[in-house]
């Protein structure tokens, strides 16, 4: 009897062990929608947020953003400083050291050669990696031990922590991805859809464009983490459903980035079953303008490369008619009330890195006509629609993704161009397939088959060089890097460039706060290659059984998905 | 002299068909709203003369008159219908939205009405291209619309841009891209037809004189198969209706700036619950469009069929 007694205590003391300890898995199916549907797990092929954050569940950089910009170590140890020796007083030199015991989701170890691979991943010849700014200026990358990489810079590095930081850039398995170096990249379908990683879920199937389910990894550092057992990303449909799903029914735990109408984001928060959660970042929403040809009458593989200018988007007098006949604050006001601002810098955020620029702000529709009067574009044919020297009339092809804040920004500034003398022309394309970077695709916003586009972009963690980088000449996409550069329009400036040089040799933070405003200027005010629109906070949605989130703007949304926890 | 009674006035088969149309009620309505949005879309926009695309911003979602009377809310005359979330006229909307939709229905029915019937002819007349064109039918069949619809999309759209600008190049990839999907069920129709009015007398008696083949369809067969090919064709006008709205609703019809009624409804899904008029309006367009044109359907099977005629 009393034996009995004892294992019946022992047993019960078993089962209710697990529910003190709040284990890993205990809390059951977590539930996530991004209304852009992930098309590869691997960032290093996809420049789309929607692709780099589904893979931030299962792969991890070495160092992440926190919700404040600060950085925190993941794989690494520490975050190597000049002052904990880490990096060298010469700024040439850096020195990651891996958190000891580390494993692969596979059970392997994590060793210092996968960072020194991920490294060769991505400056493959032949590869048209999409995070090459990422590692710009890095001459080694060698692994001394097991569990320490140094990283050699070929200049001063000021900001040392951009390869291998944040969710752009995480580490991948040398041993899976050993046979898809430079142009085999794309081909390794299996390792690009099911990486092994060391974040906290694992795939266990994945749909492109569809579905992606996770499992906890057996082997997360923390041994209590992550509290779901299951995850499900289903991607697709539209920012409405998503904040449908979350808010009013429930059916999801967590929407991505709900690009909606401020008075229809209100009206779904009155659901109930969730909350809207918003922050500003880095994000603005800009009208890229094509410098090269994208006519279809150009043969495949010269449409919109460097080899054909653009007939008149090549004039800076043109692109400035078109920035200051926007009318910004009207723009606020129709796509995002309290979730946006006006802006007329590419760079918003930090204060010390934002150029005073407001030359946009005020709409001027007669200077904008003067500007294209004087530069010689006039309407001979009283048609309305004003022409080149030549007779061709100024056509614009106007594209961005299909969402309604998008089609109503469209509808406006197509109005307000019209005004001026252009004839417009609207396309929208589907997310997936537009920020999708098929290289067999000609809808992608790198293959840009148009004149001007729409999107909003922004870069990770709180330094902008890597972001201010992407313009150089060598990061043009075109048929040779299959269509991967992050040079979205074409510009190849020497005097830029020169620029991008001298803001990687400055370590002082006031100095490179006045090149990087510089380079801001030069992109935006002084030519208007980029046309800025909105600063736009970032606005998602959890519901009221999902804690534990942290809204950040400066890596991927689900960077803390390990410590997600279901509100009981 | 026999006096001989007067023989009655000639009258035309077809007035004994509009006098048997006549008596199908539904039919009369719906062709009566058939005529009433034909002129609605058609002459609408110049008696109205609104601008579908321009914005008026202080004048965003007004609401339409009833709702704007009953319970107060901002409304005005400018804007019947109200106004969308830009300012645009929801009137003058649906009118152009309609002028597309209503062109994509016809033309897209035309377009599969003369192949099917050339197909479906060609197949019961001539046995030797039989098999070869019922399979080919059988493989259309089974090709899904929207992923062809798609491809179609990507491959053809920058072509024909250039050729004949946007707006007409999607209008014809729609329309082609709608025909050449939809002829299978009139072609199966119309070749069953043929079969069996290929054996008939008379035709026996055309061919046994020496009459050429092309002189028995057109004389013979056509005016017989006319019936299911009048049938199909309202089907068709309402399902090409149906399939550019399921397009434009997906994005993927024409550009924005180039309202349908299945593009206005795309528009408006996200304010359903606070504007339910800018739904509602474009549904019922298409709706009603839809069923009067099934209705008239089914009265012209009803007169064309000379037995049931005169009932």
């Amino acid at each position: 009897m009393k034996l009995k007694t004892l294992m019946l205590g022992a047993v019960a003391t078993m089962a209710f062990a697990p529910a003190a300890m709040a284990d890993r898995g205990s809390d059951g199916q977590l539930n996530i929608i991004y209304w852009q549907a992930p098309s590869t797990m691997n960032p290093y092929l996809s420049g789309g947020t929607k692709d780099i954050e589904a893979a931030s569940l299962t792969l991890e950089p070495l160092a992440r953003y926190d919700e404040t910009g600060v950085m925190v170590p993941y794989l690494a140890e520490s975050v190597p400083t000049v002052e904990n020796g880490g990096v060298t007083a010469d700024l040439m030199q850096i020195t990651w050291v891996l958190k000891e015991g580390l494993l692969w989701s596979d059970g392997t170890p994590v060793t210092a050669n996968d960072v020194v691979f991920t490294h060769a991943y991505c400056t493959a010849e032949g590869g048209g990696c999409a995070q090459g700014a990422k590692f710009n200026g890095i001459e080694s990358v060698t692994a001394t031990d097991d569990r320490t990489v140094v990283v050699k810079f070929s200049a001063p590095m000021p900001n040392p922590y951009q390869g291998f930081v944040g969710q752009e850039s995480p580490i991948i398995q040398a041993a899976q991805f050993a046979d898809c170096l430079g142009e085999k990249a794309p081909t390794c379908t299996d390792a690009n859809f099911m990486p092994i990683g060391t974040g906290p879920f694992r795939v266990t199937d994945f749909r492109v464009n569809d579905v992606i389910q996770y499992e906890a990894n057996p082997n997360y550092r923390d041994a209590s983490k992550p509290a779901f057992a299951t995850v499900t990303l289903k991607g697709g449909g539209d920012a409405m459903a998503a904040g449908r799903a979350v808010m009013e029914t429930g059916e999801f735990d967590y929407a991505w980035n709900l690009q909606l109408a401020p008075d229809v984001i209100e009206s779904l928060a009155a659901g109930g079953k969730g909350v809207p959660i918003s922050g500003f970042g880095t994000l603005v929403e800009r009208i890229e303008v094509n410098l090269t040809n994208p006519s279809p009458s150009l043969p495949e593989g010269e449409r919109s490369t460097v080899a054909h200018p653009h007939p008149y988007l090549s004039d800076a007098a043109v692109r400035e008619a078109l920035s200051i006949s926007i009318d910004r604050d009207l723009l606020v006001e129709v796509g995002y009330g309290q979730a946006g601002r006006p802006t007329c810098n590419l760079v918003p955020a930090p204060a010390i890195y934002a150029s005073d620029n407001t030359a946009c702000l005020t709409q001027d529709l007669d200077r904008a006509k003067q500007l294209l009067e004087d530069a010689g574009y006039k309407d001979t044919n009283g048609d309305g629609v004003r022409e080149m020297a030549d007779g061709t009339p100024l056509t614009l092809l106007y594209q961005t993704s299909t969402n309604a804040v998008r089609q109503d920004f469209q509808a406006l500034i197509k109005e307000w161009w019209e005004e001026i003398g252009f004839a417009v022309e609207l396309r929208n394309i589907d997310g997936s397939v537009y920020f999708g970077g098929d290289p067999g695709s000609p809808d992608t916003f790198q293959k840009f088959y148009a004149d001007v586009e729409m999107y909003a972009n922004n870069f990770p963690g709180t330094d902008p060089q890597a972001y201010l980088s992407a313009y150089k000449c060598d990061q043009i996409p075109s048929p040779a890097n299959q269509w991967n550069g992050e040079n979205i329009n074409r510009v190849c400036d020497p005097a830029y460039e020169a620029l991008i040089a001298e803001l990687g040799q400055t370590a002082d933070l006031e100095a490179r706060g006045a090149i990087a405003r510089k380079m801001n200027d030069m992109l935006t005010k002084d030519s208007n290659i980029i046309i800025p629109l909105v600063d736009r906070g970032r606005v998602s949605a959890h519901s009221n059984t999902l804690g534990g989130v942290v809204l950040n703007t400066w890596d991927s949304e689900l960077w803390n998905a390990a410590d997600w926890f279901r509100v009981k | 002299m026999t006096e001989t009674a007067p023989l009655p006035p000639v009258r035309s088969q077809w007035w004994d068909v509009w006098d048997q149309f006549r008596q199908h009620r539904g039919a009369m309505i719906g062709l009566g709203f058939l005529i009433f949005i034909t002129l609605f879309v058609i002459i609408g926009p110049s008696l109205w003369g609104l601008d579908p695309n321009e914005t008026d911003i202080r004048n965003k979602n007004l609401r339409p008159f009833y709702t704007g009377i009953l319970s107060g809310e901002k409304w005005s005359w400018a804007h019947p219908l109200g106004s969308d979330n830009l300012g645009r006229d929801v009137l003058a909307n649906l009118m152009q939205g309609g002028q597309i939709s209503m062109a994509v229905g016809w033309t897209a029915m035309i377009l599969s009405l003369v192949i099917g019937t050339l197909v479906g002819v060609l197949a019961g007349f001539f046995r030797r291209i039989d098999g070869l064109l019922m399979r080919f039918t059988d493989l259309v069949l089974s090709l899904p619309l929207l992923p062809l619809l798609l491809v179609m999309m990507l491959l053809f759209r920058d072509t024909l841009r250039a050729a004949f600008g946007p707006e007409t190049g999607i209008f014809i990839l729609i329309v082609v891209g709608i025909g050449v999907t939809s002829w299978m069920h009139t072609a199966r129709i119309v070749r069953g037809d043929v079969l069996t009015i290929k054996e008939r007398e008379y035709v026996l008696a055309a061919r046994s004189i020496g009459t050429p083949a092309r002189r028995i369809i057109t004389r013979h067969l056509l005016p017989n198969v006319m019936s299911p090919i009048m049938v199909s064709a309202t089907l068709g006008l309402a399902s090409a209706i149906i399939t550019e709205s399921a397009l434009s609703f997906l994005g993927l019809g024409f550009p924005s700036d180039f309202p349908t009624w299945g593009k206005l409804l795309f528009d408006s899904v996200d304010r359903m619950a606070s504007f339910p008029e800018r739904v509602i309006w474009p549904g019922l367009c298409i709706s009603l469009t839809v069923l009067s044109v099934n209705y008239i359907g089914d009265g012209l099977r009803d007169a064309l069929d000379p037995r049931l005629r005169g009932q």
